[in-house]
Parts: C-alpha cells; structure tokens; sequence
C-alpha cells in the first residue's frame, strides 16, 4: 500500500489494520508521533490528516488516503513553525514526551480557528494528557502563536 | 523541640536509624579520588578534566549532567553550575547524560540527611548497623531523586568548571610565558589582560590536560554570577519542540527487533502455564518467552513491529496464579488498621508527654479523625520500555531510567559481565516521578536479549501493563488525636501512620537480601517534621505487611502525609475555631521563614476577604525535600461540580538558581498532585489492579487546569529541592477549600469519592 507523510509517498507491504501510529513509528521511522495510551485518551499521537487533529494509535493505516502530516514535517530546530517558536519563547516543555501531540494539535486548532477564546482551547486541547502539568504555559503559547498570526508576524 | 535548619534537612531515602553514621560515611567518599569514566571514550582531540568536563580542539566543550532529564530541566540548570565557573555560555555547551559510573554518585541525601537530635539513640542503636551498609551502598549509587539533583550537585559541579578554569589558565600562561595572575576568562577563552592575547579553550585543552588540576579553587562570589540565579532557555527545549527521537522508546538500532511483555496482574503471583501456539503464527512473531523476574512473572512476544507483538500477546493464552497480597481495599484497610492496633510503632520526634495529655482530656477537647489514602500508578506519559543488546560478551542497555548504576548492577546478575562490559545508555525520560528509579523493565529487556542471538530489541510496554503493575504509591492509614487548649490551640497531637515501607521495599528490590529492618523515615515524612511548636506531639510510624510493591512517587511520604497531617491541622483550627490561616501562623510563630510565606499567601490570595457564596478557599503548608510550600485554593461550585478555579503558591527554597524552571517545578508539581487528589487511585479487586489506562486512571487535562500565581522567597538559608515539594501540600489544600465551600470533610482520597468535578 502507498501512505502520504509530510509529502513524500512510502510503499509499504503491512496489514491494512495496523494503526497508523505503528507503521509510522516501526515500518517508516517516523518517531515524532508518541505511543502513549493506544486507546486515543492521551493524544500523544496526534497528525493532521485533511486538516484534522487525529490521533493515529486509532487510525488504521489502511483508511489513510491523504496526506500525513507529523511533526518530524513541521519545523527543524533551525527553522520552526510559529507554533514551536511560541512553545519555546514561552518555555513550554518539560519532560516533552507529550509536546509532539500538544503541539499539532495546536497547529490544527490555530489553522482552523486563527483566535481561538479560552473556551476554544479548552475545547480543543482537553484530550491531549500531560503529566507535567505544563497546560498554564500551552494556553500561554496558543495565544502569543495566534497574535502573531493576527499581526502577520 | 528541633530548631529550624534541623527540621528542614531532607531525609529521602535514609532510613532514620541509618543516618547518624551517614555524614562520616559521606565525608570519606567524598575524599575518596573516583575514576574520571571519560577518560576511556576520549575522541581524537579531545580532553577531559574530571567526570564532568569534556573539551576538544575544535572548541567542543562537553559537560557531563549525570542526573537523568525528566523534565525537571536538571540538563540546564546543572550544566549551568559547570559552566559559571567555566565561564563558557549555555550556547557553547553541548550536554550529555554520561555513563554510568561510581564518580557520579548522589551524596546529597547524606549530605543533608544529618540526625535529629530528638531521636532516641538508644531505639535506633541496633538498627544502625544493619542499615548502614544499605545505606552506604544504595547511595554509591547514581540516581536521579528526592528533589536532590541541585543540593548534590551545587558544589561538586562548581568545583568541576572552576578546576578545568584554572587548569586551562595554567597551561596558557605556560604558552604565553606570563603568570597566570594576568590572566582572566570569558565565553571559552583565556585572556591575557596585559597584552590583550587570547587563547580559545580548544587551543588549550590537549597541554591542560597534562597538568595537574590545582587541589582548591575558589568559587565566584554569588554576586559574581552570570548564569545561575537568573532564567535561562532551557537547552532540551528545541529537541523538544521538534519532536526528535530522544526518549528510550524512540531507540532506533540496526536489526532490532521488538517484544512486550505481559505479566501476571496480580503482584508477586507465579505463571501456572502459556499456550503461545496461535500467537506463533501470527505475522512477524519470533518467540515467545517466559519471564520469571524478581520483579515479575509472565512472557514476552518478540515480533518484528510493536503492534504485532502487542497483538501477539493478546493472542497468547495464560493461566495465572494468584498472588500473595491483599485480595481487595477492604482487606488492605483491614491490614492498616490491625498494624496500628497492634501496637509496637516508631517515633523519630516527640515533644513533651503525649500520652500524659491525653490521659486525663476532657472528652469535649478530644478531636480525633483516621484518614485514607489509596496506592497510586506513576501513570509516566512515556510507558515503560528499555532496549538491549547483548552481542559478543558485551551488554548494552537503553534505558530511559533514573538509577544507571542500578542497571548495571542487574545486567551484572544475569548476564555474568564484568562491570566494564556492561554500558547502560541513559536517554530522556518521559516523565519519571519515582517509577524510573525500579528496575524492573531494564531487567525485562536484558533478558529478552539474552534470547535474541545477539540482535537489540526494543521492549514497550502497553498502556494498560504500565499502569495495572506496580511499584506504586503506598497505600496508607492514619489516625489523628488532639487536645485542644481553651485557647483553641492544641495541648497535645498524636498521630499513627501505617503504609508498607518503600525503603524496604527499594533495597529489597534493588539489592535483594540485605536487611531492610528498622524505621522508615518516609512513612512518617512530612507528618512527624513540620514546623508547627505543639507542646505534646509524636507520631508513631508502623510499617504495614502489606506486600504490594511500593516505590517513590513524587514526593514520596510527604504526598500522603501531608494530606492527613494538614487536614487534620485544618480540622483543629475549625474546632477551635481560629482562622486555619491565623491558626498556622500561631503554630508556626518560631519559624520566620513560613510566617514569610503565610504573609505572603495571605496578601496574594486575599484570604479571609469575603468572596460569594459559590467560591472558598483552603490552606496547607508542607515543609519537604527542604523547601517551605504554602499554597491557598479556591475553589467554586459550578452546578453541584466542583471547579479548581485557582491556587497561589509560595515557596521558599532558600535560593533559586533558575526563576523560571523552579516556578515551572512548583506548577508541576502542583498539577500532579491534584491529578491524584481529584481522582487517582489503584483499587485491588481479586488480587490484582483494577485500572489499566487513561480512561480509568485520568489525570487533570487544560479544562480543568486552574490558574496558578507562584511567588518565591529566599529566606531559609539552605538549598531546598524543586520538584516534589508542590505536590504535598496542595491536596490537603484542596480538601481544606472543599471544607470550607460546603462543610464536607473529606478523609478518603480521592476526593472523588464524595464530591464531583468539573
């Protein structure tokens, strides 16, 4: 089967089955997804796909027919997205197993809804778990990532 | 009574009779000149200075930061320790875990760990000599915990940038042919103030290591600083935010392969049988394994993918047996209880006659209360996982952990290596809170290596086998007396504290078969050393049979006890009726520091001014890993759901080398303990654990996050921990507010029990 990540096409002999999460970690070395939870409580995997924040421990690979974007696509220490830039200048990351997830989801968020309120966030961020308890500084970088989107900065 | 720098020593993981040998211990180790391990991986030009220096002639300068990085920002601010007195930038470092190695060992606890003088010398005597060799050698040990990464490191790591300084001064005023009184140093190089020459510490580093480093240096006045006592970026954090392979289960090797493992639910309880015949065939499985650990017995699928595996291993029939311990929470309560009843418990502190108090109390100025705390899963955001490799006698281990040397001392056991074959890799950890202490998945992958012809495997855990299998939070009971003064003011408290000892529970599983008799300090921690000047106080400690196997968990003791101890200190001040935080100040009023900190909590939570009738707030304050915490929460009732809407921390650490990363600790810490006091518990049903992942054992998410104000003062006079010291605390403070929105008392954790949340 053929599998789209951050533009490049894979051809892969796997079972249509295995979550989307596993072909990209062990088939493709694609480790910027996180196995957390397997059961889409945690969040730790999110991708985008079509625009969607969608956890791919419950996405079997076989249904994916677009693009997948991961975070590994997103930005590179050198050159962040404007999202990872905020998570930096506001020092978001503890231990930083979680971030990957928190931070595309947040770039969903942010591409679908370029103000969110609180309530926006709240709504939208809930399902991603942190167990450092880093959410006070999230919230903070969701707000400087979206006025800087707000300014064209 | 105690004075207040005694009080504040931290006591983690020194078993109370143990350390009144512990400082003589630590003063010999510490003059004992330990191997510097770089010395055998040097690069072609490059050099080292002692265990925790590396530079090269290209101008890579490497420091070694030998505490594991969980997310406490150990990497930064440790590494900045070295390069202060280096006088290198952050940007100029490149920083590294390091090996495992007897020259990175964590003499913090003993360091700080000083008897009380109110010990009974005379109980304690026989204990002593048993438990010093545990405690000698459990602390040669290289191990990331108690809040004591800082307090080790403060000197030793100064020490070590300052040394390498003035060797590399040396070796150019060698090369420059002027004395080195001339010389000063700045961002990597070494200056001639005379002449204005400068030589880059790469150009000096191969001749300044032939010279012998100077045996005392002076250290900068703090004055001095540049680095340290300011916020800095910290150096995880482009990684981090990048999402690069980092942490243990993102290990990539050539020809690995990967297994799971499933363990009997029921701790301690034996495999009877397995039938792997239909997992065999499924695609992409290799073998599957018997375990039979110490830590555990079960099986492991090794596949050539994770899922497969995982799916395997579902596929596998198994017959367990039932294990030794408590079959369900009625019976570990039962167990708590009869441990206090039957009497014969340690006390480590007692002020006045306790007993006597209570003998001849009017029943009207009794108030007695028992509370509950249930076990607890470390619930990482990382499940556990370790890779191994065991190829032509030599055995590698990746292991995201928080005791290296410990994996060592495994891999020693079962493979029968020299301690020089065997090289523990440290990534990052995705979370450790205490769990990544055990060993007991390090010890699951070098045995499934052991059976893979040489090849490296990667072992993950699922969700649900991380969090239904211990080593958990103790379970622990308390019961609580006093006698109240007509003043309002307790005459008299006695408390009993019964939990199974996770300092026996440690070395039994770390060094089996050494004595772990004796007290456990951390059963009674943060109930029997707080300080409050009570006329008649002691608190008895009883070390539970219960068998389950118990671990740090972040904050140890001190995250039961100071949820019963400060609760009740709650209850008495509404008994006597005195504002709980007015109640504290008087208990407290031989201690400046937390008068400080009440003050201040008073000030920015504008307590006792009125607020409307759907908002309250709650106080308590723990002494731990020494650093004071006063926290107030306020919460509201939102439709009959209760809102933690928002919490004021004030901490004294007695001095903070990085604002901003001690103030992320306090949040954290904060969070993590309203995770548990909310809704966390791990309950026994039939002998085993009945909740497997985030759907029953949730922690607290952005919804429910409330806002968090953190003030910090520096008044104590002695360098107190970060990371567990918020967790105590705000749990009482939770049930405190509780108490005062609805006049519900809630003993019981989790608090979810009686009341609902938002």
């Amino acid at each position: 089967m053929k599998l789209q990540v951050n533009g490049t096409v894979h051809e892969l002999d796997i079972e249509p089955d295995m979550p989307l999460l596993w072909a990209l970690r062990d088939e493709l070395n694609i480790k910027g997804p996180k196995f957390g939870c397997g059961a889409g409580l945690c969040g730790a995997c999110t991708v985008i796909i079509d625009g969607q924040a969608t956890r791919a421990c419950q996405t079997a690979v076989g249904d994916v027919t677009a693009n997948v974007r991961t975070i590994d696509g997103l930005g590179a220490p050198d050159a962040l997205h404007r999202v990872q830039q905020a998570w930096l200048d506001e020092q978001v990351v503890q231990c930083g197993y979680c971030q990957a997830g928190q931070i595309m989801n947040a770039v969903a968020l942010l591409e679908a809804n370029p103000t969110p309120s609180d309530k926006d966030i709240d709504d939208a961020m809930s399902g991603n778990l942190c167990r450092c308890g880093t959410y006070p500084r999230i919230r903070a970088a969701i707000k400087r990532a979206a006025s800087g989107q707000q300014t064209g900065a | 009574m105690a004075s207040i720098g005694k009080i504040a020593r931290r006591t983690f993981l020194v078993g109370a009779a143990a350390v009144a040998g512990g400082v003589a211990f630590g003063y010999y180790k510490y003059k004992q000149p330990l191997e510097n391990p770089l010395k055998k991986g040097l690069a072609e030009g490059e050099a080292t200075f002692n265990p925790y220096v590396k530079i090269g002639t290209d101008n890579r300068i490497t420091v070694i930061v030998p505490r594991a990085e969980m997310g406490q920002g150990a990497f930064t601010t440790l590494a900045a320790l070295v390069a202060e007195e280096l006088d290198v930038t952050l940007d100029q470092i490149a920083i590294e875990h390091g090996p495992a190695a007897p020259a990175y060992y964590n003499d913090a606890a003993l360091r700080e760990g000083a008897p009380f003088p109110a010990f009974d010398h005379s109980m304690v005597a026989e204990t002593v000599r048993n438990a010093m060799g545990v405690v000698g050698k459990f602390l040669a040990l290289q191990m990331t915990g108690g809040s004591s990464s800082l307090a080790d490191g403060y000197e030793k790591m100064r020490l070590a940038g300052a040394t390498a300084r003035e060797t590399l001064k040396a070796a150019a005023a060698q090369k420059l042919g002027v004395s080195a009184g001339s010389l000063k140093t700045e961002a990597g190089k070494v200056i001639d103030t005379k002449s204005g020459k400068s030589l880059t510490y790469g150009e000096l580093a191969l001749d300044a290591a032939k010279i012998d480093p100077p045996s005392d240096v002076a250290l900068k006045p703090r004055a001095q600083w540049k680095l340290l006592g300011k916020p800095q970026p910290r150096k995880d954090m482009p990684a981090k935010v990048t999402g690069q392979p980092i942490f243990g289960i993102d290990v990539q090797l050539p020809d690995m392969l990967y297994a799971t493992v499933r363990m009997n639910p029921q701790p301690g309880g034996a495999m009877k049988s397995f039938d792997a015949s239909e997992a065999l065939k499924m695609r992409g499985v290799k073998k599957v394994i018997a375990i039979d650990s110490l830590y555990g017995k079960g099986f492991a699928v090794i596949a050539d993918n994770t899922w497969r595996a995982f799916k395997a291993a579902d596929a596998v029939k198994v017959v367990w047996a039932d294990g030794p311990g408590h079959r369900d929470d009625a019976e570990a309560k039962k167990i708590l209880a009869s441990t206090i009843a039957a009497g014969g418990g340690f006390s480590l502190r007692s002020a006045g006659d306790p007993d006597k108090a209570f003998a001849d109390a009017p029943r009207e100025k009794l108030v007695e209360a028992e509370y509950y705390a249930p076990f607890l899963s470390h619930a990482t955001m990382e499940p556990m996982n370790a890779t191994a490799r065991l190829k032509d006698g030599v055995l590698d281990v990746w292991s995201p952990n928080q005791a290296p040397s410990v994996i060592k001392i495994i891999g020693a056991r079962l493979t029968n290596l020299a301690d020089d074959k065997i090289n523990v890799h440290t990534t990052f950890l995705g979370g450790g809170f205490g769990r990544r202490i055990e060993p007991d998945f390090s010890d699951y992958a070098i045995r499934i290596a052991m059976e893979t012809e040489g090849r490296p495997v990667k072992v993950t855990w699922t969700r649900e086998e991380d969090i239904s299998h211990g080593p958990y939070r103790p379970a622990a009971l308390a019961r609580y007396r006093a006698r109240l003064g007509n003043d309002g003011l307790p005459v008299a408290i006695h408390g009993s504290v019964a939990s199974p000892s996770v300092m026996a529970g440690m070395v039994g599983r770390i060094m089996p078969g050494l004595p772990t008799a004796g007290p456990d300090n951390l059963i009674v921690d943060g109930a029997y050393n707080q300080p409050y000047t009570i006329p008649n106080e002691r608190i008895d400690g009883y070390k539970a049979p219960l068998s389950t196997p118990v671990a740090s968990w972040r904050s140890v003791g001190n995250s039961f006890n100071a949820f019963m101890h400060e609760s009740f200190v709650d209850e008495l001040a509404h008994a006597g009726k005195i504002d709980p935080m007015e109640f504290r100040r008087k208990l407290m009023a031989d201690y400046p520091t937390a008068i400080a900190i009440l003050d201040k909590l008073k000030t920015l939570s504008d307590w006792g001014k009125p607020i409307d009738k759907t908002r309250a707030q709650g106080i308590a304050f723990t002494l731990s890993f020494g650093t004071w915490v006063g926290e107030v929460v306020q919460v509201k009732d939102e439709n009959g759901s209760i809102r933690v809407e928002k919490i004021w921390i004030v901490a004294d650490p007695g001095m903070v080398l990085d604002p901003l990363n001690f103030k992320a600790q306090m949040m954290s810490g904060a969070i993590y303990g309203l995770s548990a006091a909310i809704g966390q518990q791990i309950s026994f049903a039939d002998g085993a654990p009945q909740q497997s992942n985030f759907s029953d054992y949730d922690a607290m998410r952005m919804n429910q996050c409330p806002d968090i104000v953190i003030e910090i003062l520096e008044n104590s006079g002695h360098l107190g921990g970060a990371g567990e010291p918020a967790t105590p605390p705000v749990m009482a403070a939770l049930a405190n507010a509780i108490f005062a929105l609805n006049g519900k008392r809630i003993r019981s954790m989790p608090l979810n029990g009686e009341v609902s949340f938002v």
